[in-house]
């Protein structure tokens, strides 16, 4: 697994805001690595931190950061010691892009949108006007939206449509990486779907990687080769995708399984009792104990992160199974 | 006052079930207009879709935005006038009522939103929220509008209920505040609750609890129910019989189980195949999807409106007649020429 996780290691990447109620610790030393042309689903409810990831990844910081370190290894290099100019001319919208949440109400609502997609191509390659809107096109011709859209408006088009003009966006420098953040929780099934197909299918043509951040846990199992469980700012559970389906490891992940209704078997659901915690004032020992089944006097310690048969989980009850993994490990290149 | 004439639709509710609310080609057209003066098109948000629904059943209206399954619960609930078609509730025709008849009327059919951040007035407690109906609709002694507040809080199972009585609703969480919502729709003791997207806004594993609560608040009470969604995943948990909307129109009327096992009209099928289940096969495949989307309200197509996205179509037929409804086995239709 180590060789293929080459593209992106995350170690130890912590993100804190200092708001006037306290600290709030949303990303607090995630740690998980992605290979080329693989797609890493990154699962969580709402308060889980998991947009202030996508956000910690392309250091897209407020003013109210606290505290931002950890390792960011893209390809090898450290980007996290980039200053903010070289990471903005070497890293963002170069190898690493975002489709934000809502990206489709976020288009420029006075630009034509082919302008739009060519415009990361004019900024980030330094490439005349006619060059990016060529470009442009044909990441419209990826992402299925006829070449005479180009010349529209934002507000002249559907939401699905919109959204693919914000995947097209993302892809015209053909980063490495793309960070989608809930690309689809407001748009229709049948829309969905097709916008799945559309990502499976620049996958396979563009070799791009993925990391899809959503709570959609049926959605995600149409993308994933690797599934991350974030609760609480922290990641629980790194499993190959096959294996998360079929056994989930991380009692959260076992229950956000039993949660999902499912068209297809005859299972009744069942929910989770209580909340996730709070990001402020977090305490110490397992985030997830005072909703767990399993839980038990170990708990009230933060609990390690454990490799099993390749995977990692953060549980206790994962002791005797696996190993433990290091709290700092040095970057295999 | 309305006699109910028989139902004109093939499904009729469960014989053993009398007919509380009861649609009949119902069409609502919105005008649009140029200039402020002309007349430029109608949105045909609503366009021929009638059923019965008996006293105590769940249904569900499923359908994707634009489909105008909103504008048919909204006009269920009397806040749009049809402009064609009857929308008859225990024999009384909604569209003819007067403003204290229609009192009345929303007094016997609660609404669960679908935002409950949105739905409920943030400058008002809890208490002060549940109160209200009970105010508007003539409960004058304090004693017990009381009572039916802590007692619609335990049944949302909001407890200890002081906790929570003189909460605002930033305080609560989204699950806690869909309660709310959904106690202040039984207050009144409808007869028929009508929940557009209950859950959409919420996560993942609240959904669960609260469809579960509303299904066990249904069998309490004997309630009936509309559940409108977009989610077929959930269909089954929670309802007896389904609608699928398409362009303001119904084009398969089924139980759950019916459809599920053998679905029928091409759009239900896209609709299926476009629900995933969590299964980590779905990464190796493509989903076998129709491309395109709704069509417009203002100028549907001729014929089938499902048409230009139907790989079954036709020609000739499909983009030409509209299809009628088709019984495919007893209580399942399809509005489909492939069923004639």
């Amino acid at each position: 697994m180590m060789a293929q996780d080459s593209l992106l290691r995350l170690r130890d990447l912590k993100l804190y805001f200092r708001t006037t109620k306290g600290t709030v610790q949303a990303v607090d030393g995630v740690r998980f690595s992605l290979g080329h042309n693989e797609a890493v689903v990154v699962i969580g409810e709402s308060g889980c931190g998991k947009s202030s990831l996508a956000k910690a990844v392309l250091r897209l910081l407020p003013r109210n950061v606290e505290t931002y370190e950890g390792e960011v290894f893209l390809n090898g290099t450290d980007v996290m010691q980039l200053d903010e100019e070289a990471f903005r001319k070497q890293v963002r919208w170069v190898k690493m892009s975002l489709v934000p949440q809502a990206a489709m109400n976020a288009l420029n609502p006075v630009l034509r949108v082919g302008d739009q997609v060519a415009e990361p191509m004019m900024v980030h390659y330094d490439v005349g006007k006619e060059e990016a809107l060529a470009q442009a096109q044909r990441m419209f011709e990826h992402v299925g939206v006829p070449l005479d859209f180009m010349q529209r408006y934002a507000f002249e088009l559907s939401g699905g449509m919109r959204q693919r003009v914000a995947i097209a966006m993302s892809l015209v420098t053909a980063p490495a990486l793309i960070i989608l953040d809930e690309p689809t929780s407001a748009l229709d099934v049948l829309t969905q779907a097709n916008i799945m197909n559309m990502l499976k299918r620049i996958k396979d043509e563009m070799e791009t990687s993925f990391i899809l951040i959503t709570h959609d846990i049926a959605t995600s199992s149409e993308l994933a080769d690797k599934v991350a469980v974030m609760y609480a700012g922290q990641i629980v559970e790194v499993s190959d995708a096959f294996q998360f389906f079929t056994e989930p490891l991380h009692p959260y992940s076992q229950k956000l399984m039993a949660s999902v209704p499912r068209l297809r078997a005859d299972v009744e659901p069942e929910f989770i009792t209580g909340q996730p915690p709070s990001l402020l004032g977090l305490k110490p020992g397992c985030r997830f104990a005072p909703r767990c089944p399993m839980r038990h006097d170990r708990c009230d310690q933060d609990p390690p992160v454990y490799e099993v048969d390749g995977r990692e989980v953060r549980c206790w009850l994962y002791e005797g199974a696996g190993t433990r993994v290091a709290a700092e490990e040095v970057a295999r290149a | 006052m309305d006699v109910v004439a028989s139902s004109s639709s093939p499904v009729a509710a469960d014989a053993a079930r009398e007919t509380m609310l009861s649609i009949k080609d119902l069409r609502v057209w919105f005008e649009l207009r140029r200039w402020g003066f002309g007349h430029a098109g109608s949105v045909r948000a609503v366009d021929g879709v009638s059923f019965d629904l008996g006293y105590g059943e769940a249904i569900a209206v499923v359908g994707e935005s634009g489909c105008g399954k909103s504008t048919l619960m909204k006009s269920i609930l009397g806040l749009h006038l049809p402009t064609e078609g009857q929308i008859v509730f225990e024999g009384t025709n909604v569209a003819e009522l007067g403003s204290r008849q229609m009192q009345w009327y929303r007094s016997h059919v609660g609404y669960v939103q679908q935002d409950p951040f949105g739905a409920l007035p943030p400058f008002m407690m809890v208490s002060r929220i549940l109160e209200e109906p009970l105010v508007i609709n003539g409960v004058r002694d304090k004693v017990e509008r009381q009572e039916r507040i802590v007692q619609a809080l335990e049944e949302v199972k909001l407890t200890p209920v002081d906790d929570f009585l003189n909460k605002f609703p930033h305080m609560l969480s989204g699950g806690q505040q869909q309660r709310i919502v959904i106690a202040r729709a039984m207050i009144l003791q409808p007869r028929l609750i009508v929940a557009d997207e209950p859950v959409s806004m919420l996560d993942a594993s609240i959904r669960v609890e609260i469809l579960k609560l509303m299904r066990a608040l249904q069998e309490a009470h004997d309630l009936a129910v509309i559940y409108i969604t977009h989610d077929l995943s959930t269909v089954r948990y929670f309802s007896e019989r389904i609608f699928v909307m398409y362009a303001g129109q119904i084009v398969e009327k089924a139980r759950v189980d019916d459809l599920l096992a053998n679905p029928s009209h091409p759009y239900t099928l896209a609709l299926l195949a476009a629900t995933s289940d969590p299964d980590p096969e779905n990464a190796l495949t493509f989903k076998d999807v129709p491309p395109g989307e709704p069509p417009s309200l203002v100028h549907p197509p001729a014929g089938c409106r499902f048409h230009p996205r139907c790989s079954h179509a036709i020609a000739g037929l499909c983009d030409a007649e509209e299809p009628p409804e088709f019984e495919i086995s007893p209580h399942h239709t399809a509005a489909c020429w492939l069923f004639k």
